[in-house]
């Protein structure tokens, strides 16, 4: 051994050449740094391997329960009740939908009228960044205090569980996520685009609706399907507003089921039924969740 | 008024499309121009040169209220346009920027189509007549015409960075602003490309006025009528720019009147 | 906004905007200032109604409902200590275990463990972890960790019951599942977090490290992790903060046992899962003492929100500077 490569003092390592031994350059596997080196390798293959392994298992269990049941009755048959065979859970598909394009319908407009004055109207105005941060804040927010916060203010007020409190309160999750995602979506319009638009005299609104809006779109519509897939399997936010039922919904007004309170409601079930029952509808429900994922990666990036 | 000024207007301001009188220019409180008086005449072309940082696109942008958007930006003075005070307090900075067309140093077309680029400005006020006519006829005149006709349809930003630059000059011109400001529209130009475009500006001239900025004295003696030289000074702590000289660019280029303005042409500084 | 210039020639197009693009412009102006108050008046009136709708119960019972440990509605004794403990306890250790996986993830994915394209698809596989709905991975914790843990909770509670993190025996829900799940659900945003903040660390440092004579654990954990080490905090109060305000998993797996254990085995509680199992049948008394819990809730929350969005932005605007 010529010389001993100690990492904690890595001066010492530097050959002199005063003792006249040349260094020697090659590999020694069994240096302690080298050993570390292998252990700690090994040891971050098996961690990611573990982290990835609860995905597989999750799919798995999804195609092989859910996937059994997976058929026309799941799609068109009410929930059974107790001791009854067979059934589906098609009206939490229904409400499920109903309930995010309300939510839909509420948050896109507001989020993105406030992501347009926070990014290109007044950027730097007090407004602004009180409103920035506290939208950063909201989405770290608990999600089941968006339902006690509509039970108070929406379902008191009707009077009545909705599917319409449902969906408000889903937009109280929406509206921050959209908010941030589209204002990042216009800063990333290059700046001497818009230049190029004030300079041949556009108004404020001209500029953004026909070159920021237009530039920004395919990132802006990514967040908005994000998000929609996040709050279409939000279930704490709709335990106390939308309720359940087990019948179809006729009125926005009436409590509705949804996926993901079928899947808990049915969890804790006895009958074996309903657990297949809930597994399918963890199927539909990650299918719908995960194919929005996928249409948003397809929308992809600006071309910028 | 000032030492900065050894001008004498000869035309005064009867042919002026532009007059400028800027006292003072403040970036918050960094003062970044001072005293500098140009008037910017009608069918003319002017060139401001000088060295990096002395406020020559400061001074530019003010004309057409650009610099609105930067936040801290004072200009104390008054420029004129066609006898009117654009700084008033009644003044719109759309309206004058609709009037006063601007060319960026960097090519900035928008990501929608080639024709659709150069209708924008024709839609933005309203043009009722014949819209692909004037499309065709201000890329013909940035003589761009011939090499997009058959593309009309692709997207703006697909050009290479010469093509985009003439595409940003066609966008200007469809609405035939009376003034054109020009910012070193040449700097990301090959030499060829550059030819081009300076053939360009010397065509409009007939019908434009049109205030150039470049760093590229070669051109300014190749296509200004009149140049103004700034400066900048250091003199009282800041980095001050300032007109020290404007006339006839023959004059300026072959006998200045200001030392400063000899120094530099002769290249003793830049 | 009347005004117009007057040109001397008019061959030029130009014209003001009509009086209609002005209107437009200006209410397009409010509405789009009516947007961002929104969000604001939305966060007041969010903290209004849950405080107003808990006030009574404050009155009644003030502070004390902090340290008592009973729920009893019969007898209007509302103590949700468990709840609060439960909530911490199970959000540290799914912060201990997620976390330490996360970082390790972020590590891999960016450290050139992997070819590019491979890398990649094991980030996609961790990003659709994070889009697995709070449900699902509470059914999956159910029929899938709880009947897989079960042996192995067993056979420690038999070898090592003197240790108090096992002194009870599992017998379904608990809180180790509840936290293996819950490491599971937080582990995506700390992995996406510490990439980030891992790929802000200049390449020339890295370089520097080597060129040193680093290895490559060398440099990963004594260059890069220090420099990320600001991104990597915010990445950890994050998760934390997405740990503490998890409730359908947590409802499903934890037991929901009114009880202070440190064991992992016993069933807990948590204030999101009181909630979600009290709230709908809850009557008025009772309704008002859960919306005291769940300002406490949500004062937790922020406080760890806040710190984690500060410390992103302050450690962003350092690296911004360096
Ligand atoms: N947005 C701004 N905010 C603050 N200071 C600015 C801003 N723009 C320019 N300045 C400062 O004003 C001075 C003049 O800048 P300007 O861009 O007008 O110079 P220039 O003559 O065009 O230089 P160049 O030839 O390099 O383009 C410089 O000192 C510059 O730092
Ligand atoms: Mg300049």
């Amino acid at each position: 051994m010529a010389f001993e490569a100690s990492p904690a003092t890595p001066a010492m390592a530097i050959p002199s050449g005063s003792d006249g031994k040349p260094p020697s350059l090659g590999y020694n596997s069994f240096e302690p740094r080298a050993l570390w080196n292998l252990i700690l390798t090994l040891g971050l293959w098996a961690v990611a391997a573990l982290g990835a392994t609860p995905l597989l298992s999750v799919l798995y269990m999804l195609i092989v329960k859910g996937g059994a049941r997976l058929n026309g009755e799941l799609f068109t048959e009410l929930p059974p009740a107790g001791f009854e065979m067979g059934g589906g859970i098609g009206n939490a598909i229904q409400g499920t939908l109903v309930t995010v394009a309300i939510a839909s319908l509420i948050s896109i407009p507001i989020a993105l009228f406030a992501a347009i004055y926070l990014a290109e109207l007044r950027p730097l105005s007090r407004i602004s960044s009180v409103a920035r941060f506290l939208a950063k804040v909201l989405t770290g927010f608990p999600s089941i205090l968006a339902g006690v916060f509509v039970y108070a203010a929406v379902v008191l007020l009707m009077g009545s569980y909705s599917a319409l409190a449902g969906g408000v309160a889903l937009a109280v999750l929406m509206l921050p996520t959209i908010t941030l995602t589209a204002e990042g979506a216009m800063h990333m319009v290059p700046q001497r685009m818009k230049d190029a638009a004030i300079g041949m005299g556009c108004t404020n609104t001209q500029v953004v609706w026909s070159v920021t809006l237009p530039t920004a779109l395919p990132s802006i519509v990514t967040g908005i399907i994000l998000a929609v897939a996040r709050v279409a399997g939000e279930s704490a936010p709709l335990l106390f507003t939308a309720l359940f039922s087990n019948y179809w919904l006729r009125n926005i007004t009436e409590p509705t089921a949804s996926l993901s309170i079928l899947i808990y409601n049915f969890s804790s079930m006895p009958f074996d039924n309903q657990i297949e029952l809930a597994w399918a509808a963890s199927l539909v429900l990650v299918m719908i969740v995960l194919g929005f994922n996928i249409l948003s990666r397809f929308i992809g990036r600006p071309q910028v | 008024m000032t030492n900065a000024s050894v001008l004498e207007k000869p035309t005064a301001t009867a042919g002026a499309a532009i007059d400028c009188n800027i006292d003072k220019i403040y970036y918050g409180k960094f003062l970044a121009v001072r005293d500098s008086n140009i008037a910017i005449e009608k069918g003319k072309i002017t060139g401001f040169i000088g060295p990096s940082g002395c406020g020559k696109s400061t001074v530019l942008r003010s004309l057409n209220r650009m610099n609105d958007l930067i936040k801290g930006f004072k200009l104390e003075g008054n420029v004129h346009f066609h006898g009117q005070e654009i700084y008033d307090k009644g003044v719109d900075p759309v309206v004058v920027r609709r009037h006063i067309g601007m060319v960026f140093q960097q090519p900035n077309p928008f990501s929608m189509s080639i024709f659709d680029n150069v209708a924008f400005g024709l839609k933005l006020n309203r043009f009722k007549g014949d819209v692909e006519e004037r499309v065709q006829h201000a890329l013909t005149r940035a003589a761009l015409w011939d090499e997009v006709k058959d593309k009309l349809k692709a997207s703006g930003l697909s050009l290479s960075g010469g093509q985009q630059q003439r595409l940003c000059i066609a966008r200007a011109v469809a609405t035939q602003p009376s003034v054109l400001l020009m910012d070193e529209p040449c700097s990301a130009l090959d030499p060829i490309a550059t030819r081009r475009v300076e053939e360009l500006m010397l065509e409009l001239k007939n019908d434009y006025t049109i205030a150039l900025v470049t760093h590229n004295m070669q051109q300014a003696r190749r296509v200004a009528d009149i140049t103004a030289f700034f400066s900048v000074d250091i003199s009282q702590g800041g980095r001050t720019g300032h007109l020290v000289e404007v006339g006839p660019t023959d004059q300026i280029f072959d006998a200045p009147q200001e030392k400063l303005t000899k120094q530099y042409i002769g290249g003793e500084f830049s | 906004m009347a005004f117009q210039l007057v040109l001397p020639d008019s061959k030029s197009v130009s014209q003001a905007p009509s009086p209609l693009a002005y209107a437009v412009d200006r209410t397009f102006f409010y509405a789009a200032a009516a947007g961002a108050l929104a969000i604001i008046l939305l966060v007041i009136y969010i903290l209004w109604e849950i405080g107003g709708q808990a006030l009574p119960a404050i009155g009644r019972s003030g502070a004390s409902v902090l340290v008592n440990t009973q729920w009893d509605v019969q007898n209007s004794s509302f103590g949700i200590l468990p709840q609060i403990w439960g909530t911490l306890y199970s959000s540290l250790m799914a912060l201990l275990i997620g976390g330490f996986i996360g970082v390790s993830i972020a590590i891999f994915l960016t450290q050139d463990f992997l070819p590019h394209s491979l890398a990649t698809v094991f980030r996609t596989l961790i990003e659709m972890l994070a889009a697995i709905p709070s449900v699902v991975f509470g059914l999956w914790g159910i029929f899938v960790v709880i009947p897989f843990v079960r042996p192995a909770a067993d056979w420690l509670h038999d070898a090592a019951g003197f240790i108090p993190f096992f002194s009870t025996s599992l017998s379904g829900p608990g809180m180790l599942p509840a936290v293996i799940v819950l490491s599971i659900m937080i582990l995506p945003t700390v992995a996406a977090i510490s990439q980030d903040a891992i790929g802000l660390v200049p390449y020339k440092i890295k370089e520097a490290a080597y060129g040193l004579g680093a290895t490559r654990w060398e440099a990963i954990l004594k260059v890069i992790l220090p420099t990320a080490s600001g991104g990597i905090s915010s990445a950890l109060v994050l998760g934390f903060g997405r740990a503490l305000g998890e409730t359908m998993a947590l409802a499903m797996l934890i037991g929901n046992a009114n009880q202070i254990s440190l064991s992992l085995f016993s069933p807990a509680t948590t204030l999101a899962a009181l909630l979600a199992s009290n709230f709908p049948e809850a009557g008025a008394i009772e309704r008002q003492a859960l919306m005291y819990a769940a300002l406490v809730l949500l004062a937790i929350t922020l406080v760890v929100n806040v710190a984690g969005t500060l410390i992103l932005l302050w450690t962003s605007r350092k690296m911004a500077k360096a």
